[in-house]
C-alpha cells in the first residue's frame, strides 16, 4: 500500500460507525420480522402444526413443503415435530420436505430478505428453494430405502 | 403515493405488525402480551450476533478492497468462492435475516449473487444443532440430508448464478 493511499484510508472507527449507520436502516425491518416471529411463538403451537398432516402422502408433502416455509423459529422444534410426525407414520417425504422449506424458505423474514437483498432476488432464492426441498425430499427417501 | 409507500417500505411492513400487536392487544391481551415478551426476549438473544456482524463488516471493509472481495467471492472466484461460500454458510452463527445486511454490501462492492444464495442456503445446515437431530433422527439420516442440502446449495447457486450475475 502507497503513503497516498495509507493516508486516504478513513480508520477503523471511521468504517465502524458507517457499517452500524448503514446497520441501522434495515433495522425497522428485522424489528418487524422479530414481532412476527413472536407472534409466530404464541399462536402457532408445534401440535396445530402436527394436526395438518392427514396420512395422504402426495397431500402431506405439499402441506409438509408449505408448513415448514411459513414456519419460523428455531430449528430444534422442526426437528422435534419431523420426528413426531414420522412416528406417527406421516411418509418421511413430507417430513423432510418440511424440515429442508422449515430452514431454507423464509416466508416470515421475506419482508427483511426482500427489502435489503431485493425483491427478485428473494422471491426467485425462496423458489428455488422450495422446490430443491422436495427434490431433497425425493433423494433423501429413495437413498434411505436403499441404503443398507 | 408510490413513491412515499416505496421509500417508506420497511416503516410501513414493521408498522403493519404494530397496529396487528395493537388489535390483537385489544382483542387477546394474555396471549398477544406473551407474544410481545417472546419478541424482546428474541431481540435480546441476536443482539450480540447483530453487534458481531456489524463488527465483522466492518472488518471486511477496513481490510479488504472490493478488489479482493471480487477476488475470493466475486464473479470470477471460480472454485475457491464456492467453498468460502459453502464454509461460510455453515459455519456463521444466528438467525439468517442478521446476515442480509452484510451480504448485500458484500455485494455491492463485487461478491457474485450465486454465492450469496451459496451462503443463505447452507445457513440451513446448523453444525450446533446436530446432536439434537442425530438424537431424533440417527446419524445416517443426518448426513444424508445434510449432503444434499449441501448439493442443492450448489444447484441453487448455479442457477441464481445465471439469472443475477
Amino acid at each position: 500500500m502507497t503513503e497516498k493511499t495509507k493516508r486516504n484510508k478513513p480508520s477503523f472507527a471511521v468504517v465502524l460507525k458507517k457499517s452500524a449507520v448503514g446497520f441501522s436502516k434495515s433495522l425497522p425491518l428485522l424489528v418487524g420480522v422479530v414481532l412476527l416471529m413472536g407472534l409466530f411463538r404464541h399462536y402457532v403451537s408445534n401440535e396445530k402444526l402436527a394436526m395438518i398432516f392427514s396420512g395422504q402422502f402426495g397431500w402431506d408433502t405439499i402441506i409438509g413443503a408449505l408448513g415448514g416455509s411459513i414456519s419460523a423459529g428455531n430449528a430444534v422444534s422442526s426437528y422435534i415435530i419431523g420426528a413426531e410426525l414420522l412416528e406417527k407414520g406421516v411418509s418421511m417425504f413430507a417430513v423432510v420436505a418440511f424440515l429442508v422449506t422449515w430452514v431454507t424458505v423464509g416466508i416470515v423474514q421475506m419482508p427483511a430478505e426482500g427489502g435489503i437483498l431485493g425483491r427478485n432476488f428473494t422471491l426467485v432464492r425462496n423458489g428455488l428453494s422450495f422446490v430443491l426441498a422436495l427434490c431433497i425430499a425425493l433423494l433423501t427417501t429413495f437413498t434411505w430405502m436403499v441404503l443398507p | 403515493m408510490r413513491d412515499l409507500f416505496k421509500k417508506n417500505r420497511s416503516f410501513w411492513f414493521s408498522g403493519g405488525v404494530i397496529l396487528l400487536y395493537a388489535i390483537l392487544l385489544v382483542f387477546d391481551y394474555k396471549r398477544a402480551s406473551q407474544a410481545v415478551l417472546s419478541s424482546l426476549e428474541i431481540m435480546v438473544n441476536i443482539a450480540p450476533v447483530l453487534l458481531l456482524v456489524i463488527f465483522f463488516t466492518a472488518l471486511i471493509k477496513y481490510f479488504l478492497s472490493p478488489k479482493a472481495i471480487g477476488k475470493y467471492v466475486g464473479k470470477e472466484s471460480g472454485l475457491k468462492g464456492w467453498f468460502i461460500a459453502i464454509a461460510a454458510g455453515i459455519l456463521s452463527h444466528g438467525p439468517v435475516y442478521v446476515w442480509y445486511t452484510m451480504l448485500q454490501e458484500l455485494r455491492e462492492q463485487g461478491m457474485s449473487s450465486g454465492l450469496v444464495a451459496v451462503f443463505l442456503y447452507n445457513r440451513s445446515v446448523k453444525i450446533p444443532l446436530l446432536p439434537v437431530m442425530i438424537s431424533l433422527f440417527g446419524v445416517k439420516f443426518v448426513l444424508l440430508l445434510f449432503l444434499y442440502m449441501v448439493a442443492a446449495s450448489i444447484v441453487q447457486g448455479a442457477i441464481m448464478k445465471r439469472i443475477f450475475d
